[in-house]
């Protein structure tokens, strides 16, 4: 039986170099068509109507006047007489016509009377929630007489909020008929599973729904399902009998498109006067709007706390539901474990770091080793030794300097894919696979995997992605695309590849296993002179093309693992009398396995860094109290991070052999988790007090500074 | 924080070129009213307010212009209260520049007005008459690329790609001016187009670069 793998170091010609993305040039010069870029003959444009009220039934919908104007071609009520809306912004109805002008206008001509009801958007008040749900408490070990034995104690309070996803694409799609086949053009990180979503509120076979996504704009974890407006989008165009572009305007793509939960936290814990941690305690609560949220895993990477006392109380609120944000939980449980933990260190007038290290026998076994490595390489580049001084020692100037750390786990093992390969005669190659590229560089990895095999260069293969017709791909979710395309690629090329060896054999008067594809040769191995061009190898398979199929999971060897370790480091500096935080520098060690492209791989780190400096620094959305109503969706109040906020960045790829050999695992997520952590740790040793809230705003530095003086006094 | 958020999203055009952010947002009730004008919605007022100023209106139906883009005249009919952006996608198919924020604040639709950076999403169509247009797509293509969009590519300055049309443009327009910019005038230049995935280190790299081109 044939068996598979990555190719040893010393023979890889294609897998670990920087290639540039192959998609680079399309979208760096304006030429790559998104989604919300299609233009289709006759196509009509669709805006919502959304409602005021964050929470309100809904009295009488006259949809008349928005019907009798020039231009209209079709309105649906999406939420009619009767219906209770549940958050501000939630769709009411929808208007397709000529030009997107007018079904604005047609949207706001339409008369809705409402019954206001009651609302509740203010979670991180838990006392005042009127629905709370607390769960059940967990212990591990004996808590008070962990307590007991600890000591050293320490309690704390801390919270972040709720963050929109923003995706600069909005959430959309143009859909389009022909009879009764539909294709939608969509924005989305789910290709194959777009047609059964669709299908089953449309009422017709998912084999009628085709799901085309070439380019996408940002997803994040946001963008899995076709949703309400997806199937509102198709339900105007089959009414309209014309195409329907249907694209969210800003407000509600903040606002309802996607969100992360709150999560708020009262934390003790407890360690001996050496600094190693025996006890653990916390109530959490957070909300991710009206469905709640689930706990978080806290404490977290430190889970081997012998002694732990947890419950957390679920706050439903009038909000949309959460979407999964980029690695769902881990940034708010890193965030409450890291800051408690850098608390209890300042207490102990000890180095965080040294705490840290002291305690890596309580985190995963699987990843002692490898936060050692990266607690090392992390300080170095930081030059920490040199420079940790201990929390709130004070600095000439009312601008002070701090350092902080975090470290994070994730999964990211490889998802269920299919890869269909072809190898045509004329020494063509092409792979399909119902996957996606969000921009992390999906289909640049798999035509290094498929280059990798056939012994050729990524330009000389072709990657075909962002079709629901192709071989089913799971949604790129979790950092699992990256295993799933490659080891489904991976197996599908070996396979191809074997096929066309054999064909070939007998020309160079050897067995199939005696070849192998090197250089754009298949040779003889270890007689380089009796070889053949790819192009001469791949004429002697005859007239038809080779296929293979590659899956994954699927046969051994494995090529995809789950679970890695990272570490950052921030230095930062705040200004005492105006509160403002300026990130001086960030540092980020990373594990991801074997890794395909460096330079891509470094690039979702920086990205992962520069959404963390965001919500660590700026980002949070905010409901007035009052109306329910959103305060911010928009991009000049929502604030997200410019080139001008983000500091000087430093990644380090743990791209060892020992790293290597556990074969490709994701790193989409891992990188976003340990900023807000590392941050808000910096901010606290530069200015001698935790500032408990993220993001960290002037306001709240300077809160938090009164509130400590004010002890003090 | 707002200061320093407005400092940094930057002047992009002077007063003689039109709506800055900076200058749109202070002038933001005078524009009310002669958006108000434009559109038609209150013609009387409209009307004696072109007298007093001599200047005309148009609208509130479709009108007949013709833009310059990347170099070709195109006709088109548009209502007055559209924008240069929705007219370039909707109307011409010209999608590099992006629709995102729509109000002047992400630089996801920057093109370059003649030769300097604007915010597609907050001119009027029918002021762009008469103007020289670029878009991304103006600048080169795939086949051949600016230097600046080969540098994009070369320090992998984009993820989802969705903000890239526009920092093309606003770097390009900056390394036109500066070829070698201080960190001051990188952050005049890029500090009003915002990317989500995380870019920024590329796009330093590719402002930055002396090898560029």
């Amino acid at each position: 039986m044939a068996d598979y793998s990555w190719p040893e170091p010393d023979s890889q010609g294609v897998l670990r170099k920087s290639y540039h993305r192959l998609d680079g040039a399309v979208k760096a010069s304006g030429a790559a068509k998104y989604s919300s870029d299609e233009n289709l003959p006759g196509m009509l444009h669709a805006r919502v109507l959304t409602c005021p009220h964050a929470h309100a039934r809904i009295e009488r919908i006259d949809v008349e006047p928005a019907r009798r104007m020039p231009g209209v071609r079709a309105v649906r009520v999406i939420q009619d007489a009767g219906s209770e809306v549940q958050w501000a912004l939630d769709e009411i109805a929808v208007v397709a016509a000529d030009t997107d002008e007018i079904a604005r206008d047609a949207a706001r001509a339409i008369v809705v009377e409402y019954q206001v009801l009651p609302h509740f958007v203010t979670e991180e008040d838990l006392a005042a929630a009127p629905d709370a749900k607390p769960g059940a408490e967990e212990t591990v070990g004996d808590p008070d007489a962990g307590f007991a034995q600890a000591e050293v104690a320490i309690e704390t309070r801390l919270g972040m909020p709720q963050i929109a996803h923003m995706c600069l694409e909005p959430h959309g799609q143009v859909a389009v008929w022909e009879g009764s086949e539909l294709t939608v053009h969509i924005s989305t990180q789910a290709v194959s599973t777009i047609p059964f979503q669709l299908a089953e509120p449309l009422g017709v076979p998912a084999s009628s729904v085709r799901a085309l996504c070439e380019y996408m704009g940002g997803g994040f974890g946001s963008k899995f399902g076709p949703e309400r407006w997806g199937v509102e989008g198709a339900r105007l165009a089959k009414d309209a009998g014309r195409p329907v572009k249907l694209f969210l305007e800003r407000d509600q793509e903040v606002a309802v498109a996607g969100s992360r939960p709150s999560s708020f936290a009262k934390v003790r814990v407890g360690a001996t006067s050496d600094g190693k941690l025996v006890a653990w305690e916390s109530e959490s609560w957070g909300s991710g709007g009206v469905p709640g949220t689930s706990a978080i895993p806290i404490p977290y990477v430190f889970t081997g706390i012998p002694h732990q006392r947890k419950k957390h109380v679920s706050v439903p609120t009038h909000m949309v539901g959460a979407r999964a944000w980029r690695a769902p939980n881990h940034p708010q449980a890193a965030f409450v474990t890291m800051s408690a933990l850098d608390d209890l260190a300042a207490r102990l007038g000890m180095d965080p770091l040294e705490l840290f290290r002291k305690n890596l026998d309580l985190a995963p076994e699987s990843l002692r080793e490898t936060y050692a490595e990266e607690l090392e390489i992390a300080a170095e580049l930081m030059r920490w030794k040199e420079r940790w001084r201990p929390r709130g020692e004070r600095q000439p100037g009312p601008v002070q300097r701090g350092l902080g750390l975090s470290i994070h786990t994730w999964g990211g093992r490889g998802h269920r894919s299919a890869c269909e390969v072809t190898v045509q005669p004329d020494g063509s190659i092409e792979a399909k696979i119902g996957t996606q590229d969000l921009g992390t560089g999906t289909r640049t990895v798999i035509a290094m995997v498929l280059a990798e095999t056939f012994g050729l260069e990524p330009h000389q293969v072709k990657v075909s992605v962002g079709d629901s017709r192709y071989p089913q791909s799971g949604p790129s979710g979790g950092s699992t695309t990256v295993g799933g395309v490659s080891a489904a690629t991976r197996r599908g090329a070996q396979d191809a590849l074997r096929e066309v060896l054999a064909k070939v054999a007998p020309e160079l008067g050897v067995t199939a296993d005696q070849l192998e594809a090197v250089g754009g040769r298949v040779r003889v191995v270890g007689q380089a002179s009796r070889s053949l061009s790819w192009r001469e190898a791949a004429a002697k398979i005859g007239v038809v093309p080779i296929t293979a199929n590659g899956r994954n999971p699927g046969p051994p060897a494995d090529l995809t693992n789950s679970g890695v370790g990272g570490v950052q480091m921030a230095d930062v500096s705040v200004d005492l009398e105006t509160g403002v935080v300026k990130i001086n520098r960030l540092v980020a060690v990373q594990d991801c396995g074997l890794v395909i492209n460096h330079k891509l791989a470094e690039s979702q780190v920086f990205g992962g860094m520069i959404m963390g400096i965001g919500y660590a620094l700026y980002e949070e959305l905010v409901a007035d109290p009052v109306t329910g109503r959103p305060l911010n969706a928009n991009m000049e109040l929502y604030k997200l991070a410019s080139i001008a906020d983000v500091g000087e960045l430093q990644v380090h790829l743990m791209d060892t052999p020992r790293h290597q050999a556990r074969g490709v695992i994701g790193i989409g997520e891992p990188p976003v988790i340990s900023p807000g952590a590392a941050i808000s740790n910096a901010v606290a040793n530069a200015i001698g007090v935790r500032v408990p809230y993220l993001p960290i705003t002037p306001r709240r530095v300077l809160d938090a500074l009164a509130a400590s003086s004010g002890k003090a006094s | 924080m707002s200061d320093e958020h407005e400092s940094r999203s930057g002047d992009r055009a002077d007063a003689s070129s039109g709506l800055s952010r900076r200058s749109f947002l202070r002038g933001g009730a005078a524009g009310a009213l002669a958006t108000g004008a434009l559109l038609g919605t209150e013609p009387v007022r409209g009307a004696a307010q072109a007298g007093e100023t001599g200047a005309s209106f148009v609208g509130p139906g479709e009108v007949g212009i013709e833009l310059r883009v990347n170099g070709a005249a195109r006709q088109l009919r548009v209502e007055p209260r559209v924008t240069l952006l929705d007219a370039l996608r909707d109307r011409l198919d010209v999608t590099g520049p992006k629709k995102v924020c729509d109000r002047a604040t992400c630089g996801a639709c920057t093109v370059l007005e003649d030769g300097r950076p604007i915010y597609a999403c907050t001119r009027l169509a029918i002021e762009a008459e008469g103007r020289e247009i670029t878009t991304v797509e103006g600048l080169g293509n795939p086949d051949g690329l600016h230097p600046v969009q080969a540098a994009f590519v070369a320090h992998d300055a984009q993820q989802c790609g969705f903000c890239t049309p526009g920092f093309v443009v606003a770097a390009t327009a900056l390394l036109a001016e500066h070829p070698s910019p201080t960190h001051d005038q990188v952050v005049q230049a890029l500090g009003g187009n915002l990317c989500r995935c995380g870019t920024y280190a590329g796009i330093r790299r590719v402002v930055h670069d002396p090898g560029r081109g």
